[in-house]
């Protein structure tokens, strides 16, 4: 088995598409008709053949109170690796991104938080 | 009604007040985390939840809805009575028994 989507469940997949590759730089892969929906990923920029990561709509019952629940609590949805944790911080607050938390050193990773205007906690980790 | 004193004997909890003097205004993931990491606090979150439960019922603790985010804050005027009671000269001669 190889791991080839994840996935985030977001409120918007239109709005959840222009923040994922308009904001956070990451190329849009897929996107084909799915019911009332798309099956719509994205991909790490210069890695189109790496992991998928499909904007999956949010709609069954039970993610509200999900999502709500880990937003409340400050707890990221997913984590992503970046090169410079505290360059992305810098960059992506100049484009009105909203932290819960700035860059603190954990250890071996140095992380931060960030609201992806879709309903989630994204955490951005440098490895040291 | 727990006491200042009794909030203060727990260490674990003590690490929670140092963390945020480290920095104000954390969620819970953070303090965790920070409680983990630089205190080596192995810590359930339901743990540090009633840690600051007991914090907050003191007064040591404030916490603040920001939309949809919830942080948490130090305040340290319950210290007060402490340092009152004991190293104010003006009240050096309370008599034992007074609060």
């Amino acid at each position: 088995m190889k791991i080839v989507v994840t996935s985030v469940f977001v409120d918007d997949q239109e709005k959840a598409l222009s923040f994922y590759t308009g904001t956070l730089d990451f190329e849009k892969k897929t996107d084909v008709p799915a019911g009332a929906y798309r099956w719509l990923t994205v991909v790490s920029p210069g890695d189109a053949n790496g992991v998928e990561l499909l904007l999956e709509p949010d709609q069954h019952p039970a993610v509200g109170p999900f999502k709500t629940a880990l937003v409340e609590d400050g707890i990221p949805y997913t984590s992503f690796r970046v090169e410079d944790v505290q360059a992305e911080y810098d960059r992506l607050q100049r484009a009105g991104v909203r932290f819960t938390q700035p860059p603190v050193a954990m250890g071996p990773v140095t992380t931060a938080v960030f609201d992806d205007t879709c309903g989630n906690l994204i955490q951005i980790a440098q490895m040291h | 009604m727990a006491d200042l004193y009794e909030a203060l004997a727990a260490p674990a909890r003590r690490a929670i007040l140092d963390a945020l003097r480290e920095r104000d205004g954390q969620t819970l993931f953070e303090l965790c985390a920070r409680l983990s990491m630089h205190y080596d606090l192995a810590l359930t979150r339901q743990a540090v939840s009633q840690h600051l439960g007991l914090l907050e019922a003191v007064g040591l603790l404030t916490t603040r809805r920001e939309g949809r985010y919830k942080y948490h804050h130090l305040d340290t005027t319950p210290l007060g009575a402490i340092v009152e009671r004991w190293l104010s000269p003006s009240r050096s001669t309370r008599q034992e028994g007074e609060t």
